[in-house]
């Protein structure tokens, strides 16, 4: 078997990687930095310090934006862009700060989701009911306890599922969801958490969602109306993870997880003149198992080791091509095994430094016609320094990536082999106040994905990775004071990315087979302010509220381009989102608005390209209840208030207003 | 930009009036040789509904973007993936491959006569009052993985009959009574299609197979009536050329290594543009080949003389006027932005570039 020999392969790879610094971790100083900065089971106050910009979403506030998917609660972080086909089964992927989607690596529990064949995850799939956190980060964090892949990548949107939590002495969690409302939504959810011994624990979750995903929509074309509504939209889906937490006296933290999702779903397709209704289906199996096992070893070494497999089957049915055996139905699967070990020694108080090494192997077999059938093989490492002292802290990195592909060919893609740094600075210039300046360049890759290189059948032709500079500048200030609000949270950053050697599609010889080339170069730059602000009002009764804004000019630089210097597509030059959350003794409240800019949907910025900006409102209000110890949440959400027809993604309608009802019960 | 747009939305305006004199009596326009201008479709970009009608008015020198939309104000767009177009009496037909639609309009105003449904519409040709329209879409058994050729009568617009032809149709090309039709078999790369179906149109019954080479494309009729047929190859070691039918015979007679992405014939002459890849580095080699019919030979270095084919990124569409011989060749630039046509006199000089919409295919010469 391939896998085995893979894996005997990987393991060596790690036993490899492990013995230096092994070699050098013999001492035993306690570090306070270890306790202050790694402890993953709790929800971290913001840190103003970190070298690079980062947003999180957690507890209460992630509840309370009563998203249905991690994609609809993205849509809050600045500089994110969620591209949205529409409704409850439509594809929806990130774009942060305009550098293409393929930028942005997803992790779930520290780890990359498996992508190899298109680059993106789909964050629709991910349901909010097993979400604890969700971060996003415009480079590396300050933990350096982290695997090495993702340290190539431009930024990092990080999903934390529950860990067990254990209230007044119980042994045992249990909470149970009921979601409906427009849509056909049919939401049922449990959880289930339960403490074996002191150290031992399990958790089990499991969801099913379904939908007929039907909405109304306008088709707007040359000041002429008419409303459809969207069809073949439903979905059927059911989400299942199991997992078995070890955690002792904060020096072992471990867990060994699985993970099933399966779905079947209609692709709506684009609403065109004459043409409203598409019949196409997908059929997604992902499956994965996952193991973490972290442990502090003396008092200034910790070790962190993944392991995980995940296999993912897609199949994809298409009625309208009837080829000479059927109706087209085309099956993918992908594999990988994903190794990785991180380790962090504390040279000094001041000084942490880390090594990280990840060895990723990727397969994927598709039954379609002339299929190359790649297989990848994907090295990465990291090494980083972080000096922490009293107004500065500097992280240093340099990360590795080789990857090397092989294919059913004679020909075969080079391999690619690079060295990426990273540094970052920040700076807290008083004693007193919670301010900190701080300022950071990355070097970052997107690598070809199966599809770029081996999808057109033979010329399968040499592409080099895109290629990403980010530098950011920016401050915080956090501010507690009594008027007008208690405490006030205002970060801002200026940030400019070039990318480079952009991978983009031609047709070639006809419009039916396309070539990849290395050929764009766009040019981002950027300002966002976030500001946040909470207040006491009376004694049972808080409001929060948040403002961002985004300004983007994201350029297409390419030389000798039609459109040189102009706004490349789906980017608005202006984004902001605005929440507010009040609660009140057992009540909340909760308001959102976002606001999209105008925006091209093709590179030329000419009217006949325009997209209208788009703004929605979404409120919700909730109260919690209390029957024989039981806790209860009863909630009604209404999301596009306004009834606002809008596309994110041309010839794809979003919903328009839209009900959502909820109830919880936890014991 | 706005202002731009409403300039050309003005100067259609105005050369839709100038011809809007006689349009209470469309139908009883008979024409003359004389040409006086050109119709040229837009594809638009796949699922973008973005596909557009320009004009090229001689007389004004005037070129006209999106008139259809100034034609038909208040309606439905082109719509998506505009495939083919074609004047036959008063009328235009415009193929919209993505729409799955036929537009009818008005050859003189671009106004919208009817809209006919056919799924995955490719081609459209004419004979004795009758429309020929080739379709992937199997309109008599969904389920068969072969297209059909639609009858449809020019005066009521409604189909009078459906045969079955190969898998995925494309060109069609009609001599004496009879039909041809281009087999692709583009949806199996495995197993494409290699023969050309000839229709009898009296019978309306399949009367052969030719059999010319894998996943074929264009056909075009020249003036002796034999048949000009153009393949894809399968992108790999089968490279695409072009074939010559002699249809007394109905036999493949001759071939031509030239690649062909568009063609079309005027006088002695079949004027082809192609583009193939280097190996290694994929850079593009465009070809301007012009064949005598008389000779059947390559003349040449090619239709344009005066080398400005270098400036032209992507060739994607090629017309000839009936009349002046002037040569109109289109430009889909890098496929996402607008795109140009090219005028170059008889003898290959170029005369004027226009800019036009995305995916500039398609021309029709309209006569007085």
């Amino acid at each position: 078997m391939l896998i085995v020999k893979r894996l005997v392969y990987a393991v060596i790879v790690w036993m490899v990687s492990f013995l230096p610094v092994l070699l050098y971790a013999q001492d035993s100083v306690y570090n306070e930095i270890l306790k202050d900065i790694e402890v993953t089971g709790k929800i971290q106050s913001p840190q103003i310090t970190t070298v690079i910009p980062s947003q999180t979403l957690s507890g209460k506030r992630l509840e309370q934006l009563n998203s249905y998917s991690v994609a609809d609660a993205v849509r809050y972080f600045s500089g994110a862009q969620i591209k949205d086909y529409g409704g409850m089964g439509g594809l929806k992927t990130i774009d942060v700060r305009g550098m293409g989607s393929q930028h942005t690596t997803v992790l779930y529990d520290g780890i990359a989701l498996a992508n190899a064949q298109n680059g993106t995850v789909d964050l629709g799939k991910f349901t909010l009911d097993n979400v604890q956190q969700i971060s996003l980060y415009h480079g590396q964090n300050d933990y350096l306890l982290q695997p090495a892949y993702a340290a190539t990548f431009s930024h990092i949107l990080s999903l934390q599922t529950r860990l067990p939590n254990f209230e007044n002495n119980k042994k045992y969690y249990l909470q149970s969801t009921f979601k409906t409302g427009s849509f056909g939504l049919l939401n049922p959810s449990v959880l289930w958490q339960q403490q074996i011994d002191s150290t031992l624990s399990f958790s089990i979750n499991a969801e099913w969602i379904k939908a007929h995903g039907r909405y109304q929509f306008q088709y707007s074309a040359n000041d002429f109306d008419t409303s459809g509504s969207r069809q073949n939209a439903g979905i059927d889906a059911v989400r299942a993870e199991a997992a078995l937490f070890k955690i002792k006296d904060s020096t072992t933290e471990a867990f060994t997880k699985i993970y099933y999702y399966q779905s079947q779903r209609g692709l709506p397709g684009a609403v065109v003149s004459n043409r409203f209704y598409h019949p196409q289906q997908l059929w997604d199996k992902n499956f994965f198992t996952h193991t973490q096992y972290k442990k502090l070893l003396g008092k200034k070494y910790t070790l962190l080791a993944h392991f995980k497999y995940s296999n993912d089957y897609t199949k994809y049915r298409d009625p309208e091509i009837v080829t000479s055996s059927g109706i087209l139905t085309n099956t993918y699967i992908q594999q990988e095994i994903y190794t990785s070990v991180a380790q962090k020694l504390s040279i000094k108080k001041w000084w942490t430094t880390g090594l990280s090494t990840d060895y990723i192997f990727t397969t994927l077999n598709a039954d379609i016609d002339n299929f190359l059938f790649p297989e990848r093989n994907n090295f990465s490492a990291s090494h980083s320094h972080y000096f922490r002292l009293q107004k500065l802290q500097i992280n240093a990195s340099l990360n590795f990536l080789h990857v090397k592909d092989k294919i059913n060919s004679s020909i075969q893609q080079e391999d690619i082999t690079r060295l990426l740094p990273f540094v970052g600075i920040s700076f807290k210039p008083f004693y007193n106040a919670q301010f900190a300046l701080r300022a950071s360049y990355k070097e970052s890759l997107r690598i070809p994905t199966f599809n770029d290189l081996y999808y057109t059948l033979y010329n399968s032709r040499y592409l080099e990775p895109e290629y990403a500079k980010q530098y950011n500048a920016g401050f915080s200030w956090i501010k507690k004071t009594n008027i007008p609000v208690d405490s006030i949270t205002v970060a801002g950053n200026f940030y400019y990315n070039e990318v480079t050697n952009k991978i983009i599609g031609f047709p070639s010889a006809s419009l039916f087979r396309w070539t990849m080339m290395n050929l764009g170069k766009v040019s981002i730059h950027g300002a966002e302010l976030n500001i946040s602000a909470d207040k006491k009002i009376a004694p049972e009764s808080f409001i929060n509220f948040n403002v961002n804004y985004t300004y983007e000019k994201a350029l297409n630089t390419t030389k000798g381009s039609d459109t040189y210097l102009q706004q490349i597509p789906y980017l608005p030059r202006h984004s902001s989102t605005v929440y507010g959350a009040l609660n009140h003794k057992k009540w909340h409240m909760h308001y959102s608005f976002i606001y999209t800019g105008e925006r091209y949907f093709s590179p030329e910025n000419i009217q006949e390209n325009y997209l209208q900006p788009w703004y929605t409102t979404d409120i919700s209000i909730g109260r919690e209840l209390k029957w024989n110890n039981v806790e209860q949440k009863i909630e009604i959400a209404i999301n596009n208030l306004f009834n606002q027809y809008f596309e994110v993604v041309k010839s794809y309608p979003m919903p328009g207003r839209n009900f959502k009802f909820i109830i919880q019960f936890k014991l | 930009m706005y202002n731009k747009n409403i300039v050309f939305l003005l100067a259609s305006l105005v050369v839709i009036a100038s011809c809007r004199k006689n349009d209470q009596i469309p139908n009883n326009t008979q024409p003359i040789p004389v040409t006086n201008g050109f119709y040229l479709l837009n594809q638009g970009n796949m699922n973008q509904n973005n596909a557009s009608l320009d004009y090229f008015d001689y007389a004004s020198s005037v070129y006209a973007r999106n008139i259809f939309k100034a034609a038909n104000p208040n309606t439905d767009v082109l719509g998506d993936t505009g495939n083919d177009m074609a004047i036959y009496g008063s009328k235009l037909y415009v193929i919209m491959n993505g729409s799955n639609k036929l537009e009818i309009a008005d050859a003189i105003t671009a106004k919208r006569i009817k809209v006919v449904t056919i799924p995955n519409v490719r081609n459209i040709t004419f004979h004795k009052n009758k429309a020929y329209v080739s379709a992937y879409g199997n309109t008599l058994n969904a389920s068969s993985a072969n297209g059909v050729v639609i009858e449809m009568d020019t005066a009521t617009l409604s189909t009078t009959r459906t045969i079955e032809v190969g898998r995925q149709p494309e060109g069609l090309a009609i001599v004496g009574d009879q039909l041809y039709v281009a087999n692709s078999g583009g949806y199996d790369a495995k197993n494409y299609e290699r023969t050309v179906t000839v229709i009898n149109l009296n019978s309306f019954t399949k009367i052969k197979n030719i059999d010319v080479a894998i996943n074929l494309d264009k056909i075009k009729k020249d003036k002796e009536n034999n048949l000009y047929v153009s393949n894809r190859g399968n992108y790999n070691n089968i490279v695409p050329k072009l074939y010559f039918i002699d249809t007394k015979q109905n036999i493949v007679k001759d071939s031509f290594n030239i690649p062909v992405s568009n063609m079309t014939i005027a006088g002695d002459s079949v004027y082809i543009i192609g583009t193939v890849y280097k190996p290694v580095t994929f850079e593009a080699v465009h070809s301007f080949n012009i064949i005598n019919t008389k000779t059947r030979k390559a003349e040449g270095a090619g239709f344009i003389t005066d080398g400005t084919e270098k400036n032209i990124q992507s060739p994607y569409g090629v017309a000839v006027d009936p009349v002046t011989r002037n040569i109109m060749v289109t430009d889909a630039r890098d496929y996402q932005s607008s795109g140009n046509v090219i005028i170059y006199n008889a003898a290959g000089k170029k005369l004027q570039t226009y800019i036009t919409g995305l995916l500039p295919l398609s021309i029709v010469f309209t006569t007085k």
